[in-house]
């Protein structure tokens, strides 16, 4: 079994260059239960290198004040750091202005975003919005709420065996009343890289827009929302080394200029009476309150971080890594593998005969290695297996070969005491 | 690994591989669903009360080893108990399985062995939904109860 991405991989990862990186992750060094760390939960969360946890540091030691309203030194630095992140965030994802780049909490609440302010207000009932089968609860909840607000319904797309979107069913399911699609860039149960190029093809010729949900894709493959040409790219922070509480949801000028507020209160607004508000521009119109300044100078830090490394780089190292990975787990006699996309990035969740996910994952915990088990907030996705969990071990950046051989060696440790 | 071996008795692989009572029970009176949302575990608890004593016990559901021994022993340890005694019992379970500071309990029996459990607070609630459940069971509530 073989899987690729579609990466030109011309950069070469020594030993040497993810030595370094390990370096600059200080939670690396730690042990748990008396074993060195192997942290390989990083579709969970990222670990954090020191420039990130500095970053953040620094800013409540020297420049904290809140944004945007104050007059004096302090309020002005802590401005420009958070609108110097927002346009960190612009060029790392290739969106055409910062006023694209809303800031949030997560991911989730991008998504909540976009489902409350862009589709409930259109939403007649009968309308359709289209998901995939292996989507993330986040991606399905807040569409399943609009449904039931607006009378619209969901139409899912099926994926095939081997985890992969069926883009046939996909071109079927597009229909006179499908109002927006929201897919995952790449799925955190399966590790499925999907086609989201051909999806906002597709969906384009019929006039219909397109929600991208990246919070996977966000840092092991490059995005670039304008070569995608989506009209919504959600992410949060936390998966990309960078703080939690923070995340991003872009969307294009056109679509959230046309949209209602999400979250009214201060910062949203130009000028309020009792009698009228007007709204802010863009993007503030969707920062209500205080925001999140320390985790977008943190998340900022995060993407310079990434970016001097070179995505391509990563890549292809996380690339190396799940081929070895696989291979090694493929010899384990009762293991299956969930997800055998031909195009796949550093998630490998599968099932071991006779042993529940649990059991396998407080074993590995003894030998500190961190895996998750359970169905990962995509139950959908484990009915479609007929299983109700797996394991999950997902790579990135700072993780090694050495780190793999030791998730092989806890495997075959924990199969020896469950088949005495 | 002490502490694994401690959690992972040979009874609890035994239970696990080979649950007792591990089947629907004709002329339940008594039943109730319970569910674990963390890891999505499922069980389904039945009885047969008569006279304020339990006379049978029986569960089906998939789970890990932890709460597949925990729900076979219990079926085991509860037939034939009054319900007083089994509120009794359950009691000293919970309090078994989440107090580090307690010394061992001799009224629980062979449930003494999930006291490794307490080492292990992710697992806590496997080892708690069967009783739960078992709770759910004796009130007559209809709803799934969850671990939350």
């Amino acid at each position: 079994m073989s899987f690729t991405t579609d990466l030109q991989r011309e950069a070469v990862v020594t030993p040497r260059g993810c030595a370094q990186w390990r370096d600059d992750f200080p939670i690396l060094r730690g042990r748990v239960n008396g074993k060195p760390l192997v942290y390989l939960d990083n579709a969970a969360t990222t670990q954090k290198p020191q420039a990130v946890i500095d970053a953040e540091s620094r800013y409540y030691a020297h420049d904290n004040a809140n944004v945007h309203r104050g007059v004096h030194t302090l309020s002005q630095r802590a401005t420009a750091a958070y609108e110097a992140a927002r346009v960190k965030i612009q060029r790392f994802i290739n969106a055409a202005a910062a006023e694209e780049i809303v800031l949030v909490r997560g991911a989730t609440e991008a998504i909540n975003l976009v489902a409350q302010s862009y589709a409930r207000p259109r939403l007649q009932p009968g309308d359709e919005i289209v998901i995939s089968a292996m989507e993330h609860h986040s991606n399905i909840v807040p569409w399943q709420l609009v449904g039931e607000q607006t009378g619209a319904v969901l139409k899912v797309v099926p994926i095939n065996d081997a985890g992969e979107l069926e883009l046939d069913a996909f071109r079927d399911l597009l229909g006179p009343r499908t109002r927006l699609v929201a897919i995952t860039h790449l799925s955190n149960a399966l590790g499925s890289i999907v086609p989201v190029e051909s999806v906002i093809a597709l969906a384009h010729d019929r006039g219909v827009p397109v929600l991208v949900d990246g919070a996977q894709a966000i840092s092991h493959l490059p995005v670039d929302v304008r070569a995608l040409g989506c009209d919504f790219y959600a992410f949060s922070g936390h998966k990309i080394f960078g703080p939690t509480g923070i995340g991003v949801l872009y969307g294009r000028t056109e679509l959230l200029d046309a949209m209602p507020p999400y979250q009214g209160g201060g910062d949203m607004i130009s000028s309020v009476t009792f009698d009228k508000t007007e709204y802010n521009d863009l993007p503030y119109k969707f920062e209500a309150g205080t925001p999140n300044i320390a985790g977008a100078i943190g998340l900022g830090a995060a993407l310079d971080y990434v970016s001097a490394i070179g995505m391509q780089v990563i890549a292809a190292h996380e690339h190396d890594l799940l081929t070895y990975a696989t291979k090694a787990v493929s010899g384990i006699p009762g293991l299956r593998i969930i997800g055998t996309a031909r195009r796949k990035a550093s998630i490998l969740s599968f099932t071991l005969d006779g042993m529940h996910p649990h059991d396998v994952g407080t074993i590995l915990d003894c030998q500190g290695v961190a895996i998750r088990a359970g169905h990962h907030c995509s139950m959908p996705v484990m009915q479609r297996y007929g299983i109700r969990g797996t394991a999950r071990a997902s790579f990135a950046l700072y993780n090694t070969r050495e780190e793999v051989d030791a998730l092989v060696a806890g495997i075959r440790k924990a199969q020896e005491m469950f088949h005495r | 690994m002490s502490d694994l071996r401690e959690l992972y008795q040979e009874v609890i692989f035994d239970h696990y591989k080979a649950p007792r009572n591990c089947h629907e029970l004709a002329g339940a009176n008594h039943r109730a669903e319970g569910h674990n949302p963390l890891c999505g575990d499922a069980i389904t608890v039945y009885l047969r009360i008569e006279d304020g004593t339990i006379k049978d016990a029986a569960f089906i559901g998939n789970g890990c080893a932890i709460s597949t021994a925990s729900a076979s022993l219990m079926t085991e340890a509860l037939k034939g108990k009054k319900i007083a005694e089994v509120e009794h019992i359950s009691e000293d379970f919970r309090r078994m399985v989440t107090d580090a500071s307690m010394a061992p309990h001799p009224g629980l029996g062979k449930l003494e062995v999930l006291a490794g459990v307490r080492e292990f607070p992710v697992r806590v609630k496997c080892a708690t939904l069967a009783w739960h459940t078992l709770q759910a069971a004796l009130r007559g509530q209809r709803s799934p109860v969850t671990t939350e």
